[in-house]
């Protein structure tokens, strides 16, 4: 543009009064980390959703067994593999909470198909509905009815309600399944926090101290890492009395390795930090540079790596107990209950079905928090 | 001289969480064959965002060219597509990078990196490549190429990897190379050795370079001209000469303050106060005012235009309007811009 | 480098050395015999049986006679099946576990790092949240309720598939799809978290700027320098095809290695249970050796630090 330009105001052509200098102000209040850490956690709607379901989870593990009149142990074989009623719900039928069973039977034609279906319910005739599926022409096997059992009826038990059903021996399912949560969960979080205090304090001494003191402790964790902790984990359970006590001691002989060795290496690298030495040359002991400047320092992957190994601990759980190793009937924990559940899986899916979907929500909510947690400690990650 | 490259008003936008960044706001420049280009400004002036724009090369989804022209050899870039922009990226137009420890492939064997460019752009089978990214490595100052060329790049120097990725940009003799800040991350003597490369490669290959940097030294040592951007736009443009011997807006003045040099080593740097607007909200009228010791109260409303000094030289300050009060630059980039005069004529 | 292979070897021999000890002697902690209470043998039948089994010696004596025969590949004589050697049970069942395994192992980790690839590929689109979606459910929810959906499911309910036992590769099916949902899921996740930082790094933009097309931008550049840290996550799918191939077995009935332990644990027969764990063991430590070799293979920048110089 020419250096003449005639619809500038010329007014305007003088210098401006300086103004105080306000672009350096910082506008944004300052947060520490910890916050930074909380806003992006709280952000994360997974994660939140997550937590909100394990707490109502552990709420229900302690309180669910006692909301119905029946015990964890109360056998009674009349009662044996009722399906799952609850009031109201029951009259909805495609939810499964009718109490009644179902199935569908095969015949050569439908009164063959029928007469299947009431020997299979033991000949309760008066409390079975047939409806033919197909009228079969008398090949084996064409016709198809489908029969469904009130079996609440037939017991005389109108006016009874097992929430979830009962097992092959009678045992409310309910009551069992919040029993056994909360032996799973106790397990995981007991197994989890004695891995983190061992892994921690291995690690943490390992790390801090250096040199000799590492080499020797490094050499043992490594014969110990070397081992497949599967392996040690089933040795231990075979030799220890199967129980809730014997599964901590065999998830935490393995499960602190892991622990010790991030803490280690976390330690190394942050005290070699300018804000340790600092520390150090203003004459903090020992003690204190650990415990008030490296742990707050690495507690953020502390608490992440614990997130995760309280998942394994559940899965490692139930994974014993399904292959007869660890809490065994009629104590109940989400790994017999599912074990049970498996025995019963082509008659009676309800066994199966409540506490499969529980151990899976409770592990899908452990993970999401832990990633919801690493992000969270992520500096990356804080807007 | 031919125009090789004209930029027209070219506009770039990222779209983010909180906004539309504004990055660069109608720059226009362009570029000759053989000639150098410097574009000067502070971080998050645009500069480099504009030459992804030219390459084609912005991040997607965020990143979008909202308006303006890149015309090479007078064909526009911004209407081409990825496929066509492939064709020319690596063989018209190539780009060497800031940060020499990450900008190469650590998993790849360096030969194949130079190689990939002359098997996609010139059509060279294997072996015929190879030949000519051992003669290009000899050529970038590697000693030992018939080796170096099976090596992987963690065996190379942060020096010697910035002559790798100037090998690789060099391969297919592209008619443009931009060098996005290729001496930053480097020691200061690898620095020289670097430009020293660059300024030779140019005379043998007469290929025009645009080179991005925040420091003046290294312009008034390669550039041709100069364009000096703030709060993406080109506040002035003109060559070496205008720019360090006549610069006419306040924020070259406060760029060339700043820098410091031997002669003026008792007197105090002259600092540009605060930092760079906000691009998310560029603020009305010029954006340079609020740090502007010179602003005119139309600077609070109006955004200057670009102002004609001579021919070769643009400046968009009100202060160029023949009403504008009559301002001299402070004391010390005077003496400062009279010690470039003085030193300028050994060069 | 054969060095550093011949050093590992030697660990991965000391660690199965260990590992057969502990298990020796935690074995002989335990109560249970190959003496049936229901077979009513004289204290003479006792005697031979015992003499069978070794068990008339010192302790001592049997450990050096077990770890001797553990040298020749014998592992002793099963308490249930009399007379069968355990190397012979196991080799009769290796068979089944070994193709579910590599089955399982080579489609999920093609499927996983597809699937990782995909979601990297569309940060942040609707194909990225599927792919989340299943990697947080594959690596959530325990393979053995996988198990037992599919073999509700396919098997019972719609009998696409066999219900259980093992025969053509039609009852391969569903044991493999249950097994292979930890490793997928698993590589998923990794691959998309790696490609995904792959993909911003410098020198894909130098790759960009050579001009090189996306297909080889994603193939060439990026998948190999994901793929690298992605051998890490081996060994931990190693221990879930291996926990998961003694439910999965045991779930579908099927004649392998995994549903034998299982079996074993029912009924203590202690040397087969010995055998099994020491084969887990081995399958291990040399999964986890050759993982390292692997690494230092791949990544150039490993191969020369642990190597010649």
């Amino acid at each position: 543009m020419d250096r003449k330009d005639n619809n500038i105001p010329k007014e305007l052509l003088v210098l401006m009064k300086q103004k105080e200098d306000t672009s350096e102000k910082i506008s944004a209040p300052s947060r520490t980390f910890m916050q930074d850490a909380r806003r992006t956690f709280f952000k994360n709607k997974l994660a939140v959703a997550s937590m909100i379901v394990l707490v109502i989870i552990i709420l229900m593990s302690f309180t669910g067994p006692g909301m119905n009149e029946h015990g964890i142990d109360d056998q009674d074989l009349s009662v044996a593999k009722m399906p799952a009623r609850v009031p109201v719900l029951e009259d909805i039928s495609w939810l499964g909470f009718s109490g009644v069973l179902s199935d569908t039977f095969k015949g050569d034609t439908a009164d063959h198909a029928t007469q299947n279906a009431f020997s299979r319910y033991k000949s309760d005739e008066e409390f079975i509905d047939i409806k033919v599926l197909d009228e079969g022409d008398g090949t084996k096997n064409s016709a198809e009815v489908k029969a469904t059992y009130h079996i609440y009826e037939a017991k005389d038990m109108e006016d009874t309600y097992f929430w979830l059903g009962t097992d092959t021996l009678g045992r409310d399912q309910w009551t069992r399944l919040w029993e056994g949560t909360t032996v799973s969960l106790l397990i995981a979080f007991v197994a989890a926090i004695i891995s983190l205090l061992i892994g921690v304090a291995y690690g943490g001494i390992a790390g801090y101290y250096g040199g000799k003191v590492d080499d020797v402790l490094m050499r043992i964790l490594e014969v110990l890492v070397g081992i497949p902790n599967l392996v040690i984990i089933l040795l231990m359970m075979l030799v220890l009395d199967p129980g809730i006590t014997s599964i901590v001691v065999a998830l935490t002989i393995t499960g602190w390795t892991g622990m010790a060795r991030i803490v280690r290496g976390e330690i190394m690298k942050q005290k070699n930090q300018e804000y340790v030495l600092a520390a150090r040359t203003l004459g903090q002991t020992n003690r204190n540079v650990i415990m008030r400047h490296l742990l707050p320092n690495i507690s953020g992957i502390i608490i992440i790596n614990t997130m995760f190994n309280i998942p394994d601990a559940i899965f490692f759980e139930a994974f014993l107990s399904f292959i007869g190793l660890g809490i065994t009937p009629p104590e109940a924990s989400l790994g017999t209950l599912i074990n049970t559940g498996f025995d019963n899986i082509m008659l009676y899916q309800y066994m199966l079905v409540f506490p499969a979907i529980l151990i899976s929500v409770i592990m899908i909510a452990f993970n999401l928090i832990g990633d919801g947690l690493r992000d969270a400690f992520d500096p990356k990650m804080h807007k | 001289m031919s125009k090789l490259l004209e930029v027209k008003d070219l506009a770039v936008s990222f779209n983010t969480y909180n906004g539309e960044v504004q990055a660069v706001r109608g720059v226009s420049f362009d570029l000759n064959k053989g000639e150098t280009l410097a574009i000067v400004g502070e971080s998050g002036s645009g500069k480099s965002v504009t030459t992804s724009a030219l390459m084609g090369l912005l991040p997607k989804p965020q990143g979008v060219i909202k308006s303006g022209e890149i015309l090479f050899e007078g064909e526009d870039l911004v209407k081409k597509s990825n496929k066509e922009m492939q064709k020319i990226r690596g063989k018209d137009m190539s780009m060497v990078f800031q940060d020499p420890m990450s900008s190469l492939n650590p998993t790849m064997k360096v030969g194949n990196q130079i190689m990939e460019g002359l098997i996609k752009h010139q059509n060279m089978n294997r072996s015929d490549a190879r030949k000519k990214a051992i003669e290009l490595l000899d050529q970038v100052g590697i000693p030992n190429p018939e080796i170096r060329i099976n090596q992987y790049p963690h065996q190379f120097s942060g020096g010697m990897r910035q002559r790798v990725v100037i090998a690789i940009a060099l391969a297919c003799n592209p008619k443009v190379l931009i060098a996005d800040e290729p001496t930053t991350a480097l020691d200061v003597t690898i620095q020289a050795q670097i430009l020293e490369l660059m300024k030779n490669i140019q005379k043998e290959t007469d290929s025009a370079i645009i080179f991005i940097t925040h420091d003046l030294g290294v312009v008034a040592n390669v550039a041709d001209r100069v364009a000096v951007m703030y709060a993406g736009k080109v506040v002035e443009y003109g060559t070496v000469d205008d720019i360090f011997y006549n610069p006419k807006h306040p924020y070259t003045w406060g760029l060339l303050g700043s820098m410091p040099t031997l002669d003026n080593a008792d007197e105090e740097l002259y600092a540009i106060p605060g930092s760079p607007p906000d691009m998310l909200n560029p603020p009305k009228g010029d954006a340079f005012a609020p740090r502007n010791k010179f602003a005119l109260e139309i600077d609070a409303v109006m955004e200057p235009p670009m102002f004609k000094v001579t021919d070769t030289h643009y400046a968009a300050t009100w202060l160029l309007h023949e009403d504008a009060p009559k301002i001299e630059p402070p004391e010390s980039v005077k003496k400062r811009m009279q010690g470039f005069a003085n030193s300028g004529g050994d060069q | 480098m054969v060095r550093y292979i011949l050093r590992r070897v030697m660990y991965m021999l000391v660690t199965l050395f260990i590992i057969a000890t502990l298990s020796f002697f935690l074995m002989k902690m335990l109560p249970g015999s190959p003496l049936n209470a229901e077979d009513k043998l004289s204290e003479q039948q006792q005697a031979i049986v015992l003499e069978k089994y070794g068990l008339n010696d010192p302790v001592p004596v049997q450990y050096v006679k077990y770890i001797g025969g553990l040298l020749q590949g014998d592992l002793g004589i099963s308490f249930a099946f009399s007379n069968t050697p355990v190397t012979d049970i196991l080799m009769d069942r290796i068979g089944p576990s070994a193709q579910l395994g590599a089955q399982a192992l080579v489609v999920g980790t093609i499927l996983g790092v597809l699937l990782g690839l995909i979601a990297a590929i569309s940060h942040n689109g609707f194909l990225d949240y599927t792919s989340t979606v299943i990697a947080v459910l594959g690596t959530s929810i325990p393979n053995f309720v996988f198990a037992g959906l599919l073999q509700f499911v396919f098997a019972a309910q719609l009998e696409w598939f066999p219900v259980a036992l093992w025969g053509d590769f039609k009852h391969t099916i569903l044991p493999t799809i249950a097994l292979m949902i930890f490793p997928m899921a698993t590589a998923a996740r990794f691959v998309r978290t790696e490609m995904v930082e792959v993909l911003g790094s410098n020198f894909i933009t130098t790759a960009r700027a050579k001009g090189v097309s996306e297909p080889g931008i994603v193939f060439k550049h990026g998948l190999r320098n994901a793929l690298i840290p992605l051998v890490t996550v081996i060994g931990p799918m190693a221990v879930s095809l291996m926990t998961g191939s003694m439910v999965i077995e045991q779930i579908f009935a099927i004649p392998g290695i995994g549903e034998q332990f299982v079996n074993s644990v029912m009924v203590n027969d202690y040397p087969t249970i010995m055998g099994t764990t020491l084969l887990f063991a081995a399958l291990f430590i040399t999964i986890i050796l050759i993982i390292d070799l692997l690494y230092g293979l791949i990544d150039p920048r490993i191969r020369i630090s642990g190597g010649d110089s």
